[in-house]
């Protein structure tokens, strides 16, 4: 089987880099957070602990990150979806849960630059400051008028996730807002 | 333009990343419910000058619901609870009475 994203490998270069992150394998599992049954199940398939309210952790096998109070979005390779989704199944059977491959569903962006904060800010109402909003934490909200959510991998280096019918849309914008000559230098 | 705190996941958001949807604590009647219990439930509302309480969700956020007590005059927020409550916790109210003392407290 032949798999794109919803990008093609759409790239950027202003104020801010903006890439197409590739294909990576997305699944939302929803489900008790505090069972231990699911904290066993993430381990064995991320290596991560349940992570904290609004924070995204990872290891060399795959990233966990929190979406809501019962729902999760875990991150590992996109060849090897289909057997990790075996596998949680296999673990959670008989346990309230929920997981679904959004592998398709969703765009995911590399965004890579000092000013990413400021080119966010020009469209999302959420407050991008350092201290809000530090490494590791993941905010839900909105750009324009669409449904994201991103988080900090560095300093310097974030990810941005969308839905994938919205991907050019999302693309077209943050080239736009990271044009070069319109920095606002204010985080 | 209001700042709210939802409960659920303690982000502090925006006013267009929620969505209200009215009064909050609304007694639901279902079958076999007299038809002035079932007019009250679907149609009569408050509409307060003042302290009002309402159900708002995390739409662009979370995805969870929650309850909001503000001020329809000031857009004053007192405050954000639970949507899994019959009625305002307690401390909250008193928050209320002691801002508001000509307030008449909280009505179903």
């Amino acid at each position: 089987m032949f798999s794109v994203t919803g990008l093609n490998g759409a790239s950027s270069n202003g104020s801010i880099k903006v890439k197409d992150a590739g294909l990576t394998g997305m699944i939302t599992l929803r489900g008790d957070l505090k069972s231990p049954v699911i904290a066993k199940v993430i381990k064995i398939v991320t290596g991560t602990n349940i992570p904290d309210q609004r924070q995204c952790v990872s290891t060399s096998k795959g990233a966990t990150a929190w979406m809501s109070p019962d729902e999760l979005l875990v991150m590992v390779d996109y060849e090897s979806v289909d057997a990790t989704i075996a596998k949680m199944e296999k673990s959670l059977l008989g346990v309230h849960s929920l997981i679904v491959n959004v592998s398709d569903a969703r765009a995911v962006f590399e965004l890579t630059g000092g000013s990413i904060r400021d080119v966010i800010s020009k469209g999302s109402p959420a407050d991008m400051s350092s201290k809000i909003l530090p490494v590791g934490e993941v905010r839900r909200t909105r750009i324009a008028q669409l449904a994201v959510a991103f988080w900090f991998t560095s300093d310097t280096t974030a990810r941005l996730v969308c839905f994938r019918s919205v991907a050019g849309y999302v693309m077209d914008w943050l080239e736009n807002a990271s044009e070069k000559g319109s920095e606002v230098g204010f985080h | 333009m209001l700042n709210l705190k939802c409960p659920n996941c303690e982000i502090t958001a925006d006013e267009t990343d929620l969505h209200c949807d009215g009064q909050a604590h609304i007694e639901r009647f279902g079958t076999g419910a007299s038809d002035d219990d079932l007019e009250t439930y679907l149609f009569m509302r408050h509409n307060p000058k003042g302290v009002h309480f309402e159900r708002w969700r995390h739409v662009f956020g979370c995805g969870k619901w929650f309850n909001v007590a503000r001020c329809t005059v000031t857009l004053e927020v007192f405050g954000t609870y639970s949507a899994q409550s019959l009625v305002p916790p307690k401390s909250l109210i008193n928050k209320i009475k002691k801002k508001r003392p000509e307030w008449e407290g909280f009505v179903k």
